[in-house]
């Protein structure tokens, strides 16, 4: 077919709306404003405005009773010098650090095994994911429950086997590894599913071509499964930091940010200041802080991300 | 690997997710007595629901069930509202100053609960409003992520669609309610999974502004079960297991679509 021959292209009119009146521009104001103040009200009164409002917030010296004194910067000033932050931001990494490697890891396990078609395969992928829809109290206390130290199932079976267990969230040492396991075991199914639906993207032909190659499992594992999962590992470690830095619920029913302080993460403090301590104002500046690292570590791997994760 | 080894890390796998739920249910059958007993019971002597009966007793469990599931539908089905009319707007709307607008709603869903904890309870306790369905449900309202997900979705809807509509004489609401609407169901289905999940499982800011049991949601009333039962796990098991029955049933209808609402959400 030639060229000449073919119709033009038809005119594209909905990109901007046609040439109105005065009274038919007030109509379609009228529509635009019907469909956006719905949202856009609540979204000013109770994220907009409260966002301003925590800002001014940290500005000042406030126990929530008294009128609120301006200190200006002071509260961060004093918050980046006091051992108190230091300790939450650590505990947090802290956090991160156990949590993070072992529900990758976890979830990688799961999603290779049940990457293959084989039986009960779908029922086995709803089990895994059960914790995933399960309220993190209810996961908390059951854990806390489990890791009972002295009347918990898990000490009577290491018991079993000639270990004696530890104190688990009562003992300041392994607190935190407590709340890690429990929150491990929570996100590990949905880490598997991510984890899962990028594999079943990656070609069959890649794997097999490997292997009449002579490829290994570990090498196709290493050359080809890693490679091509890496933008579903990206989602899954830009998404753990977001939550890991944010942890709360699990640390608040199981330790409470004890025994001794050893859980006391970043949100916990931010709880405790602005309810038990009456620094309301400092409270605001720690979230902010807070904000700014998480903020901070997502743009990093979002630029680092053209080094490892590969979009094919 | 061997089928069989497979077979066998898939079922362990298995037991260890089930397990801590199938320990809940046994451990909420124990008697009083027997709770803290070692070794552990399996088959305790005297089972039965002596637990849930105290459980009942001690907070009034019926109505924060209720509260959990009132609350999770309201709040599912406003934000499937104001998202939806909002994500039209940004798709189908031109209107000066729209790009800026939608970049303000991209940039509060980085933004934190933690954050506005303080401003949110002062304005609920300025306005007499703690202790109140209408403050638990109140950020709910307006999703920033729901607007996002469901735009891109409308933007997806072939305009020829919204054309003929227009030729046939029908208004901007006409379209939306009986043209795209339709056509983003399975959009919608997901924002409204991940809506309700959300809101059945939120404890931080219900704990901040609700003080009495009878607006106690699920996760609330847990945590005072267990600040007042410290060593009675049975009864603590007993209100844990009741609150994830309800959520494990809807997940037993809807689990296809909540697992590939999960698996889309990391393929982009």
């Amino acid at each position: 077919m030639s060229l000449t021959t073919q119709a033009p292209p038809p005119v594209k009119r909905h990109a901007a709306p046609p040439r109105r009146t005065a009274g038919q521009r007030w109509r379609y104001a009228g529509t635009v404003a019907i469909f956006l103040l719905p949202s856009l009200v609540p979204l000013t009164l109770f994220t907009l405005i409260p966002m301003a409002g925590s800002l001014w917030v940290s500005l000042h010296e406030w126990d929530l009773l008294q009128p609120m004194r301006w200190v200006g910067l002071a509260n961060y000033l004093e918050l980046l010098g006091e051992e108190e932050t230091r300790a939450a931001f650590l505990h947090t990494l802290y956090f991160i650090a156990g949590y993070l490697p072992l529900v990758y890891a976890g979830g990688l396990g799961l999603a290779m095994l049940l990457n293959r078609a084989m039986k009960g395969r779908n029922l086995f992928r709803a089990i895994y994911f059960l914790p995933v829809i399960t309220s993190w109290v209810v996961v908390a206390l059951m854990w806390k429950w489990l890791l009972n130290p002295a009347s918990g199932i898990v000490n009577w079976a290491l018991g079993v086997i000639g270990v004696e267990g530890p104190g688990w969230w009562t003992d300041p040492h392994w607190a935190m590894p407590s709340i890690i396991l429990a929150s491990a075991w929570k996100d590990l199914g949905f880490v598997m599913i991510i984890l899962l639906a990028g594999l079943q993207a990656i070609p069959g032909e890649y794997h097999e071509a490997a292997r009449v190659d002579g490829a290994s499992a570990w090498q196709r594992f290493r050359s080809i499964t890693l490679p091509l999962l890496s933008p579903s590992t990206f989602f899954v470690v830009v998404i753990s930091l977001i939550n890991g830095f944010q942890v709360f619920d699990q640390v608040h029913v199981m330790t409470g940010g004890g025994p001794g302080g050893a859980t006391q993460v970043a949100v916990e403090q931010v709880y405790k200041m602005t309810f038990e301590y009456g620094r309301a104002g400092a409270a605001s500046a720690l979230s902010w802080l807070l904000f700014a690292v998480v903020l901070m570590v997502t743009l990093i791997q979002v630029r680092g991300q053209r080094k490892w994760v590969n979009y094919g | 690997m061997g089928k069989a080894l497979r077979y066998l890390l898939v079922t362990t796998g298995a037991l260890v997710m089930l397990f801590p739920f199938a320990w809940a249910v046994i451990t909420s059958l124990t008697p009083d007595g027997a709770v803290l007993a070692s070794p552990p019971d399996f088959t305790p002597e005297g089972a039965g629901l002596a637990a849930y009966a105290r459980l009942l007793e001690a907070l009034p469990f019926w109505r924060i069930l209720a509260n959990s599931v009132w609350i999770g539908v309201v709040s599912t089905a406003l934000q499937l509202i104001t998202s939806a009319m909002a994500a039209y707007a940004f798709a189908r709307l031109p209107f000066p100053g729209r790009g800026a607008l939608f970049a303000v709603y991209l940039a509060t869903l980085m933004v934190p609960l933690q954050v506005l904890i303080v401003p949110l309870f002062i304005e609920m306790r300025t306005f007499d409003l703690t202790d109140t369905y209408f403050a638990v449900l109140a950020p709910t309202i307006a999703s920033a992520f729901g607007v996002f997900l469901l735009r891109q979705a409308i933007q997806q809807v072939p305009r020829e669609f919204d054309e003929a509509a227009v030729l046939d004489g029908a208004g901007h609401l006409r379209i939306f309610v009986f043209v795209v609407l339709p056509l983003i169901r399975p959009a919608l289905a997901t924002f409204a999974i991940f809506g309700f999940m959300a809101s059945w499982n939120s404890y931080l800011w219900p704990l901040v502004i609700l003080r009495s049991p009878e607006f106690f949601t699920l996760p609330l009333g847990l945590a005072e079960l267990h600040g007042r039962f410290t060593t009675e796990w049975n009864v603590v098991m007993a209100g844990s297991v009741v609150s994830v029955v309800p959520i494990l049933i809807l997940y037993l209808f809807a689990q296809k679509h909540v697992i590939a609402s999960v698996a889309q959400s990391g393929l982009k």
